[in-house]
């Protein structure tokens, strides 16, 4: 066991444990903070991502010693409820997932590539994620929503809702109203 | 039963917590790890171990709703959220009954001691049937309320109405009384008449639902309630459950199918700190620690010495041939009309084809988790995020030998599960450690557990025969099916010997049912004049602990029959020289099956062809096929291009529309998404996926090994058109739009290059090798 001094969300901690030990337990076990979750242990899926000095990494096969004197940062450390981030805001008014178990991925992924890359093409958005996996194959919503925390154009084709003739035409205008443009 | 009020801070549950977070994005510092043990600290737990962990009865109304001094409503639902939106959804009915704002509706979900038992989540359900006894239930104490607002406020019932929690009278601005005040907190007494159980449990108390002519919040694009919480980094999974004194488990797997355990050595295991035992049950193997890396450090230290495995896999490439000559375990004619066999023999063309679906994993994103806490002389909670937790609460009863009402298990939000994967087996996994160890264990399954071990949809091969007169017309269809059984491991995990776990401790399974892939219930029912469709049940490879027990994953059976079907009839329209869509049309019944059709037709801008166009010479050839999806009255036409590359065989989406008509439409924003996750889940389904073994191992066990869809890999364009019918009652949506993908992709890969593939996952090598054969 060593000591591990460790920079997460601006906070400061201590942590004992084995260089080796990936950041991911060192996170949620050691310091509570859950948001990375496991996926695969094998850096092949995304759902542990951090970022680390602004970087998306795997904190399943990152070393706790490699992530000391670097600024991680976790889904939560992002924004907050009441000042999310706008790469938050934007995924929350896309409605971009299904079971959002892989998110931290996608989220983090997507806000180190914007920060480098404020106004990627559909082609750098997809290689930016190449290496991520959403099961339950939300990606349209989750392109749609890198597309419109970048300020383009949120998603290249609109969902039309159709009544039958004779039928009342309630959601179809409602959904035309109020529903976010994605 | 009464249920008294809940004080914000202390009798609150983890989901009314994410529930208000989403709605007042306030007082997240109150939510810390260990929120749901919290929560269970309160009065639900200690009155579950006063009166046993026996649900709820569903006749009493407060069994499914409570109204507190605030006017929020608390619903108690067997029903869970999966990742669709059902939550937001059955809020918006609740909601709409009682005319609430829909961010007053909160949840309790799954957990077995609070809530009635409806069956869980399956078949695409919980809308169609799982909201009736809410709707019904609030109907009911809406019309409570009612009676109780007009004693107080001095008027008939019908001068009254509603807005907000607020019971006015019509017409007078000051008369007026909120649904808090009402209730003062105290529970809504009525007996409600029950029916059904399962999915099809409903309740009829004293009220009548609105009629939906009148709805207002029914059919909102709301947004979904968890979604907030999730991106926001405020919710909590099922894996991040804590309870007081918990240690982390890991199981280890045999080293092939039909392998004993000969020894164990501890040795290097306990060298490592944290280590606490190992627990031998049979071939059960798994180890215990203090810390979760320290479990997994320790699975792999230590030394199992397994006896050689047995050898009854054909090896994955032998996999047709076997359920090609396999004597079928059971076989049932499902469909007998007319005379096929002479129409056959006086055919003046005849098409033939088989069609070959392989085993597929739900190789779910998290790969399952679950914590236990066996009380031997008190009530066992298990938590789980399985799809019925009701039925896992007997299951695990049964597998610890104690009654039901010892038995606990609360629900908690685990990824996506699309029907029976392993979390079901992590829970059994995650009781026998606590019962070994007299502490709560958590076991997290490692991706290996997952996409190797867990369940798996089973392999399906189709042969179908068609006769076509002279004039092209189809006087007769011939389907038979040889399919391994959804039902191997039932869906339910009801029964001890439904888990892992349990075979691995020496258990037979017999809860598991022989399922039969039928022309009609996964197909659409094209009105053909003579039709035979028989279904032939193949035995499993191995009867004990396998990698390839097969259970219920997404639509069961509905694409690999929909791939052969909707795969046939596009080479019938071929063979008959007629427009896919226009021959399709000509033999279906159903208006609502026609309409989806056109409507894709008419968006994706389909232009009738009546013979394919072989684009020669250019390396990608681009075509676009449509197939349609009929499952428990829900519709969809799907259609879809494709850009083929010649060279290397490798298929390419770059566009799908689809048509979808559930009846009423209760949340077109959430549905809109879940209709895309499907196109998308399906199409890697059909491109990709294909689980691979030898001959005692399954070989694909981690997302190298079995690819799905990434970035690259999505259409650019999915367009969804809803087809709504508020004059219907809500159908299903979970489901029935992954039922036509592969067929639409397999057609418009034949529309780009003229050959068919008929044996899925379209994979380059396939293409390319069927390019070589054409």
């Amino acid at each position: 066991m060593s000591r591990v001094s460790l920079r997460i969300n601006g906070a400061s901690h201590v942590v004992e444990a084995e260089p080796d030990t990936p950041l991911l337990y060192v996170l949620r076990d050691t310091l509570t903070l859950d948001n990375p979750r496991f996926g695969c242990g094998l850096g092949q899926c995304g759902a542990c991502t951090v970022l680390l000095d602004g970087r998306a990494v795997r904190s399943c096969v990152t070393p706790v010693s490699r992530a000391a004197r670097q600024e991680v940062v976790t889904l939560d450390g992002l924004g907050t409820p009441e000042h999310p981030h706008p790469v938050q805001q934007a995924f929350i008014e896309a409605q971009a997932f299904q079971c959002g178990y892989c998110l931290n991925g996608w989220v983090l992924t997507a806000k180190a590539l914007l920060a480098t890359n404020p106004h990627p093409t559909d082609e750098e958005i997809r290689r930016a994620c190449q290496g991520l996996v959403c099961r339950c194959g939300s990606h349209v919503g989750i392109f749609a929503a890198i597309r419109r925390a970048a300020g383009g154009p949120a998603e290249a084709k609109a969902a039309h809702i159709v009544v039958p003739p004779g039928q009342p035409a309630g959601p179809a205008e409602e959904d035309a109203q109020t529903a976010p443009e994605c | 039963m009464k249920i008294s009020a809940m004080p914000s801070n202390t009798g609150q549950t983890r989901r009314e917590f994410v529930r208000n977070a989403g709605g007042l994005l306030v007082g997240f510092s109150l939510l810390d790890a260990s929120i749901v043990p919290q929560a269970f600290a309160g009065t639900a737990a200690a009155g579950a171990a006063a009166s046993g962990a026996a649900s709820p009865s569903p006749a009493a109304l407060d069994a499914w709703l409570h109204i507190d001094t605030s006017g929020r409503v608390h619903v108690s639902t067997g029903k869970v959220e999966i990742g669709m939106g059902v939550e937001t959804a059955l809020a918006q009915i609740v909601a709409e009954e009682l005319d609430v704002p829909v961010g007053h509706v909160l949840f309790v979900m799954g957990d077995t001691s609070r809530t009635p038992d409806q069956g869980g989540v399956g078949g695409s359900t919980s809308i169609s049937n799982g909201a009736r006894p809410l709707r019904n239930a609030a109907a009911s104490a809406r019309a409570l309320l009612l009676q109780a607002a007009s004693r107080q406020l001095g008027v008939p019932a019908d001068a009254l109405e509603v807005r907000d929690g607020i019971v006015r009278v019509r017409g007078r601005a000051h008369a007026q009384v909120s649904y808090g005040a009402l209730t003062g907190g105290d529970a809504l007494q009525e007996t409600l008449k029950v029916s059904g159980a399962g999915f099809s449990l409903n309740v009829q108390g004293m009220g009548t639902p609105k009629d939906p002519s009148a709805y207002r919040i029914v059919g909102q694009p709301v947004p979904r309630v968890d979604l907030a919480p999730k991106v926001l980094g405020r919710f909590r999974y099922i894996t991040d459950v804590r309870v007081p004194g918990m240690l982390h488990g890991r199981v280890i797997r045999p080293a092939g199918v039909g392998a004993h355990v000969v020894g164990i050595d501890e040795t290097a295991a306990k060298a490592i700190a944290g280590y606490v035992r190992a627990v031998v049950k049979g071939d059960f193997v798994g180890v215990v620690a203090d810390t979760e890396w320290a479990a997994i450090r320790a699975a792999r230290a230590l030394t199992v010495t397994w006896s050689a495995p047995a050898a009854p896999f054909p090896g994955h490439d032998q996999l047709y041939a076997h359920m090609r000559t396999a004597e079928p375990k059971a076989s049932r004619e499902t469909l007998a009309h007319g005379d096929v066999a002479a129409a056959l023999a006086a055919a003046a063309r005849r098409v033939e084809a088989v069609y070959e679906f392989p085993f597929q994993s739900h190789a779910t994103m998290g790969p399952g988790c679950a914590v236990a806490d066996v009380q031997p002389d008190g009530i066992t909670t298990v938590w789980s995020g399985v799809q019925k937790p009701h039925a896992l609460q007997r299951g695990l009863a049964g597998l610890l030998g104690v009654p039901v009402d010892r038995m606990r298990v609360v629900w908690v939000e685990d990824a996506g599960s699309y029907g029976r994967p392993g979390f079901a087996d992590a829970a059994a996994d995650a009781l026998l450690l606590s019962q070994a160890v007299g502490r709560p264990v958590r076991v997290q399954w490692m991706r290996d557990d997952m996409t190797a071990w867990g369940t798996k949809g089973p392999a399906v091969r189709c042969e179908l025969a068609a006769a076509l007169d002279a004039s092209g017309h189809v006087t007769a269809v011939r389907f038979e099916s040889r399919a391994f059984s959804g039902g191997e491991v039932l869906y339910q995990p009801s029964d001890a010997d439904n888990f892992l776990a349990a075979a691995l401790t020496g258990m037979p399974n017999r809860s598991g049912v022989n399922e039969f892939v039928a022309w009609g219930s996964q197909t659409p029912a094209y009105a053909f004049t003579n039709v035979q469709a028989t279904a032939h049940v193949i035995a499993p490879f191995h009867d004990g602990a396998s990698p390839l027990r097969s259970s219920h994953l997404r639509d069961p059976e509905g694409p690999a029959a929909s791939f052969a079907v909707e795969s046939f009839i596009d080479e019938l329209a071929v063979a008959a020289s007629a427009d896919p869509i226009a021959f399709r049309l000509q033999y279906l019944t159903e208006p609502r099956a026609k309409a989806v059709l056109t409507a894709a037709a008419e968006k994706a801008g389909w232009q009738a062809r009546t013979m394919h166009r072989p684009a020669a010479g250019a390396e990608v050839a681009t075509g676009r096929g449509v197939a349609l999806g009929t499952r428990n009255g829900t519709y969809v036409g799907t259609i879809a291009d494709v850009a083929v590359n010649r060279r290397t065989g490798a298929v390419k989406v770059t566009r799908f529309v689809c048509a979808h008509d559930c009846g009423l439409v209760v949340n077109p924003m959430a549905l809109r998404r879940t209709i895309e996750a499907n196109l998308v889940q399906s199409m890697s389904r059909a491109l990709f996926e294909e689980v691979q073994f030898d001959r005692s191992r399954v070989t694909s066990v981690d997302w190298n090994t079995y690819p799905v869809a990434r970035a690259a890999d999505i259409p650019p364009v999915v367009e969804v058109v809803l087809l709504d019918h508020p004059d219907l009652p809500p159908g299903g949506a979970g489901e029935p739009s992954s039922r036509p993908t592969a067929a639409a992709i397999a057609n418009a890969v034949f529309d780009a290059v003229g050959v068919r593939v008929r044996q899925a996952p379209l994979t380059p090598a396939r293409v390319k090798a069927a390019l070589e054969q054409a």
